[in-house]
């Protein structure tokens, strides 16, 4: 039996799925940041299986715009956390509540 | 597509590591199986008919960005997190939604699962034709992202500079 997309459809939402998981249940800041790249991948991945389904390599190429995003994205992050670490001692987004009113 | 013995293998390797990542609870274990992650889409690439980023994926995703997640883990000392679960009730009721709404787009999918999808011929996706549609077609946005890492560069210069500072 072949492989047809919706096979891609559906693991590609269930990893996307567990990525928002992630963000949401995670209080580790480094854990929700890994859940984020998780949801990116998981976006790449469909947009890598629609290039094949419908034979036109431009899906591959808006991946490398992904990636590039994604990796300026991580590291603006990190330092975001190393210096919110710095301050507060901890990466428990729970102590982050500066802004709360 | 590839084989569905291969596929459903692969999935079960993907869909597991991302659990694990989600549940460990030392944070170095978490960024060890997102590798394990990364390295199965990388291996669903190349079935995808997608080498070149395959092996993108592999160096910039598996290498790179992991080994920056690694290093500030490591950095800050903070492998032993805090508890997994968040304590917000609004966040687990969206949890629970989300959770449903995969439910449905998975049932939707496997509805669909052997009906008239046709698939098209293999398109040639060497990196020449990559660089080729890349250039012609997307000139702007590539230059838009030169200066989207240009802006993370300055922003991450001026940040350290207060870091040392305060």
């Amino acid at each position: 039996m072949a492989v047809t997309i919706e096979w891609y459809i559906a693991l590609s939402t269930i990893l996307f799925t567990l990525g928002a998981l992630g963000v949401l249940l995670r209080r580790n800041a480094i854990i929700i940041f890994m859940s984020v790249e998780l949801m990116l991948n998981s976006a790449n991945l469909l947009l890598v299986a629609f290039a094949h389904h419908l034979g036109d390599a431009t899906g591959q190429v808006l991946v490398f715009f992904v990636m590039t995003v994604a990796a300026a994205e991580v590291a603006v992050g990190l330092a975001l956390i190393v210096a919110i670490f710095q301050s507060k001692k901890s990466i428990d987004i729970g102590d982050v509540n500066l802004l709360r009113g | 597509m590839g084989n569905l013995i291969l596929f459903l293998i692969l999935a079960v390797i993907a869909i597991g590591s991302a659990i694990m990542m989600l549940f460990s609870r030392n944070a170095v274990h978490s960024a060890l199986w997102l590798i394990l992650n990364f390295a199965t889409i990388a291996v669903f690439y190349i079935i995808l008919n997608a080498p070149f980023l395959a092996m993108v994926q592999i160096t910039v995703y598996a290498g790179a960005i992991m080994v920056l997640f690694l290093f500030v883990i490591m950095l800050l000392g903070t492998e032993q997190g805090s508890g997994v679960l968040a304590t917000r009730r609004g966040q687990l009721w969206t949890a629970a939604g989300l959770g449903l709404v995969v439910l449905g787009s998975i049932g939707t999918a496997l509805v669909r699962i052997g009906g008239s999808s046709v698939q098209a011929a293999a398109a040639d996706t060497s990196p020449r034709v990559l660089a080729m549609i890349l250039f012609e077609n997307f000139t702007f946005p590539f230059e838009v992202t030169g200066i989207l890492l240009l802006v993370a560069v300055v922003g991450l210069y001026v940040m350290s500079k207060q870091l040392r500072k305060g």
